[in-house]
């Protein structure tokens, strides 16, 4: 399951669509929306995605995580749209025969997703707003 | 060629929205970059920008059609 959505993302409900009784691990990566940056409070973050794009690429790197670990299920949401500290902004889920295998492949998509999706998050602070990383002298920690 | 393109994240600032109509002599996405670099001098600013056609990343070379979906993508920060 590939999902982009304005909506609360239901983890639990995440994690129910990669269930299977052959896998010995679930492994769940769930972003959440930080309060801070660069010294700075963060009152909100506006997500935006090219969503036909987003699934696509995203779906690519599925494909690539199916072929060096064996994943019995998978399943990646994120979160566009208004978000608020504390907020869960994306949720990847996989399950694997064995741990391991689990928690490399659960790395693998949410690093690969953070560099290849295009998605895009503005941050807004009390007194201004910046589309993270665009810039490279805001280019810090993204 | 006349080419619609697609803005997103930072570049919609830059472009004044979510879509600019760009009239092109070149035919390849590194003539519409460097069309777009001169109308548009803060792209040159960014980190990184990667042009998109048909939903996939595009190499400098390619040649575009009128038909083409194509989209600017600035750094990404999803996740």
């Amino acid at each position: 399951m590939i999902k982009i959505t304005e909506k609360h993302i239901d983890v639990q409900k995440v994690v129910d669509t990669v269930s299977s009784l052959a896998a010995g691990a679930v492994n769940v990566f769930i972003g959440t929306v930080r309060n801070n940056a660069k010294g700075k409070n963060v009152v909100w973050l506006e997500y935006e995605a090219y969503e036909t794009m987003a699934v696509a690429e995203i779906r690519k790197i599925i494909d690539e995580a199916s072929h060096r670990w064996p994943l019995l299920g998978w399943a990646v949401s994120h979160r566009i749209g208004t978000l608020k500290p504390g907020e869960v902004s994306v949720v990847v889920a996989v399950s694997t025969p064995h741990r391991k295998d689990s928690f490399e492949a659960c790395q693998f998509i949410i690093d690969t997703l953070k560099e290849k999706a295009p998605i895009w998050k503005k941050e807004v602070f009390e007194n201004g707003e910046e589309w993270v990383s665009a810039r490279p002298e805001l280019a810090a920690k993204a | 060629m006349k080419l619609k393109v697609k803005a997103f994240g930072v570049t919609k600032d830059y472009l004044g929205g979510k879509e600019a109509v760009i009239e092109m002599e070149g035919r390849t996405v590194g003539d519409l970059r460097a069309e777009l670099n001169e109308r548009y001098p803060q792209l040159l600013g960014l980190r990184s920008l990667y042009i998109a056609v048909n939903r996939d990343y595009a190499d400098e070379n390619r040649v575009l059609e009128i038909t083409d979906e194509i989209a600017l993508i600035p750094p990404v920060s999803g996740g």
